[in-house]
């Protein structure tokens, strides 16, 4: 795989339904590509967080992937109202979901931790008023 | 032991047979938050909750698990049914509360 592959998706507003598509196509594609399980897990749920963060919080978005020979990138960029303390928003346990996305087992304060937890790479630009853009990346082994 | 094996004595009942009845289960896991089930199941894990809707399936399927068991007879909606048929994602049922159900399975696991 000498060339970069790209994906791009739009992640719709406010549907739950939907929530997680992008990140199943990825999967299976990641698959087909011949990656390994293990990394395909770290892809999948690191960008599964972000997506769904998009839904609740950002009023949707979208997410580019690119997988070169060293890396699998993921950018989730939305146009929500930014994240006012970063530090605050990592932390285990805080979270700002209302109560009717905890009903749906959300909001447990663990999205931007598990995205951390499952990449190689996390990097957060979010500007209040403007949106975020949250890049990832996973690294591929080399063999 | 696989998923199938659970199906032996009548206390799981099979609500969509998915493609994983002959997938090997590593550990029974129990949570209902979905971020902390998506953080810390393991891999092919018999994941027993009472969070029977969609995402509970996009978690399932993205975080690997072996099968879904719900419990406490907790059912699937009909929205939820649907993408596990589409995804092909193994999701059971018992009457049984969450550690009860988990803990046959880590029994049936290391009999």
């Amino acid at each position: 795989m000498n060339d970069k592959i790209t994906m791009h998706y739009q992640v719709p507003a406010d549907d739950f339904t939907r929530a997680g598509e992008a990140s199943s196509s990825v999967k299976s594609k990641l698959k087909m590509m011949g990656v390994k399980p293990e990394i395909i897990r770290k892809v999948a749920i690191a960008m599964y967080e972000g997506e769904i963060n998009m839904v609740i919080h950002a009023s949707g978005g979208t997410i580019d992937v690119t997988v070169s020979q060293e890396e699998i990138t993921i950018v989730l960029k939305d146009q929500g109202p930014g994240i006012e303390d970063i530090d605050q928003a990592m932390r285990a346990g805080f979270s700002t979901a209302p109560d009717n996305i905890r009903a749906l087992g959300f909001g447990a304060g663990m999205g931007l931790p598990n995205m951390k937890k499952y990449t190689d790479e996390l990097i957060i630009d979010s500007e209040i008023g403007k949106g975020t853009t949250v890049t990832m990346k996973v690294k591929l082994p080399t063999d | 032991m696989i998923v199938l094996e659970l199906l032996q004595d009548g206390i799981f009942k099979v609500l969509n047979e998915g493609e994983n009845l002959d997938r090997e289960i590593t550990v029974p896991y129990c949570c209902d938050l979905l971020s902390i089930a998506m953080g810390k199941m393991p891999s092919g894990a018999a994941w027993v909750t009472v969070m029977g809707n969609v995402n509970t399936l996009a978690v399932a399927a993205l975080a690997d698990a072996a099968c879904v068991i719900l419990a406490d007879g907790i059912s699937l909606d009909e929205q939820a049914l649907n993408k596990a048929k589409e995804q092909g994602i193994t999701v059971l049922s018992s009457d049984l509360p969450i550690f009860d159900a988990a803990l046959i399975i880590h029994q049936k696991l290391h009999a």
